[in-house]
């Protein structure tokens, strides 16, 4: 039973790409889609020039950018927001505008106040992340459990201690989600600005590929960053989170 | 010399404690009862500073302990670095010592989530004395266990009091246990609750 449920993945990857061919043999045009096998020759081509690596290279560094800047602006905002109801007064709307603001408009007036640059890029895609992440660790802040917060302050634990041991630790599941979440979104934003106003990544890419109308392209970049993700998922995440749960186990 | 000097305490306008005055000698063990809900814990939390919204004054030392009425462990962390985490200047040589001379050897890599409620409270315990403290507050640290536990249990806090001698505030519901661990018995009654015998 055991291998069958780690088959389970695989099955439905066979159905994804089933589904697929079905599509392609339906719509009968490799313009509009090709076959998946139809992606190899473009695929080769693009990595024996460099260009794939490099594009992807690109969009992955301003993926971590964008990741590494939101989790840390919002892990700090959400916990003290969560911890501090006043603070929370106060700053709760501003979440609420931030939330509701397209992605679209931050991206254009990022470009348009800062120039066609990277950091107005990496801003751009941070500033869209950074109040989901906020609006999650704030759950997480609020379910602290006050017994370890009095147990850490009769014992006199530093700051330091407190939020190493006893605050991050709680938070783990909120932080798991909310990066889980965040890099999902984050890489998809990327593409958008990368669209608008780069001239290197998977967005820059699609966008050229996508005035060409060559549709093959357009999957052989996009279909490479998603395996990328998929990468940083099982080889990172996934581990990183059943490391941090090894105590929740019997 | 703990001194407590307590004129008033309230919640949301509602009067739960009032003018309760007490000290506690070095080495000395008190022991709390009153009936449920009558504020015995508030009154653990104030002298244990954890609750600052009353009239009047605690003169505690800063070497303090609490024990906890569960057992309050980080459960992500083994049972050794919950000493040495919580107690920064413990080493492990010190911990592993004091897992020993709780019952716990064998046990220092084991996360608290593996461990049954009476090993859970004897780690809390171990936490407690593991670093010399000179104001120990239980807030009925025998709650839930069955009786061989409790009496196990008992006996080693009475030997760990013995040889550290904290001034000990404890609360309890059980006569017996006040009996066996204290030295003197405070009740608390009324509403708003204070010391009447």
């Amino acid at each position: 039973m055991q291998d069958l449920s780690r088959l389970t993945p695989l099955v439905s990857i066979a159905g994804f790409f089933g589904l697929w061919m079905l599509a392609a043999a339906f719509s009968d045009d490799p313009q509009i889609l090709p076959q998946p096998w139809l992606l190899l020759a473009p695929l080769r081509q693009e990595l024996a020039s460099g260009e794939l690596l490099f594009h992807l290279g690109a969009t992955l560094r301003r993926v971590l950018w964008a990741f590494c800047l939101a989790m840390a602006v919002g892990l700090a905002l959400g916990l003290i927001m969560g911890r501090r109801p006043w603070l929370n007064r106060l700053l709760d709307p501003w979440l609420v505008i931030f939330l509701n603001l397209p992605a679209l408009v931050l991206i254009v007036l990022c470009y348009l106040w800062i120039g066609l640059t990277e950091t107005a890029a990496i801003l751009a895609v941070t500033l869209n992340k950074i109040p989901n992440v906020t609006t999650v660790i704030r759950e997480g802040a609020r379910a602290l459990d006050p017994q370890l917060a009095a147990m850490a302050q009769v014992y006199r634990m530093s700051w330091l201690l407190r939020l190493r041991h006893v605050i991050l630790p709680q938070l783990a599941p909120f932080i798991a989600a909310s990066a889980r979440s965040g890099i999902a979104v984050i890489w998809k934003i990327v593409l958008v600005v990368e669209f608008l106003g780069r001239s290197s990544g998977v967005g820059f890419q699609i966008h050229l590929y996508f005035q060409l109308f060559d549709v093959a392209m357009i999957l052989v970049y996009a279909l490479s960053f998603i395996c990328i993700m998929l990468l940083v998922e099982w080889l990172l995440l996934q581990p990183l989170e059943r490391h941090s749960h090894r105590w929740r186990s019997p | 010399m703990i001194h407590i000097c307590i004129t008033s305490k309230s919640f949301d306008g509602q009067e739960i404690l009032r003018n309760i005055r007490f000290d506690i000698a070095p080495g000395e063990t008190i022991a709390l009862l009153g009936p449920s809900g009558i504020g015995k814990s508030t009154l653990l939390r104030i002298v244990a500073g954890l609750d600052r919204k009353f009239v009047g004054q605690v003169i505690r030392p800063d070497a303090m302990s609490f024990i906890f009425q569960e057992p309050t462990l980080l459960p992500w962390r083994s049972a050794l670095d919950n000493l040495c985490l919580v107690h920064s200047g413990v080493s492990k040589d010190l911990a592993r010592q004091m897992l020993e001379r709780v019952g716990l050897a064998g046990k220092a890599s084991a996360f608290p989530t593996q461990l049954s409620l009476g090993q859970q409270r004897r780690l809390a315990l171990a936490r407690a004395f593991v670093v010399p403290c000179e104001l120990l507050i239980m807030d009925e640290p025998f709650t839930s266990l069955d009786a061989a536990w409790v009496d196990e249990l008992i006996a080693l806090t009475r030997e760990l009091i013995a040889e550290t001698r904290p001034a000990t505030l404890m609360v309890t519901h059980s006569r017996q246990e006040a009996d066996v661990l204290a030295d003197r018995l405070l009740e608390l009654s009324g509403t708003p609750a204070t010391i009447t015998a």
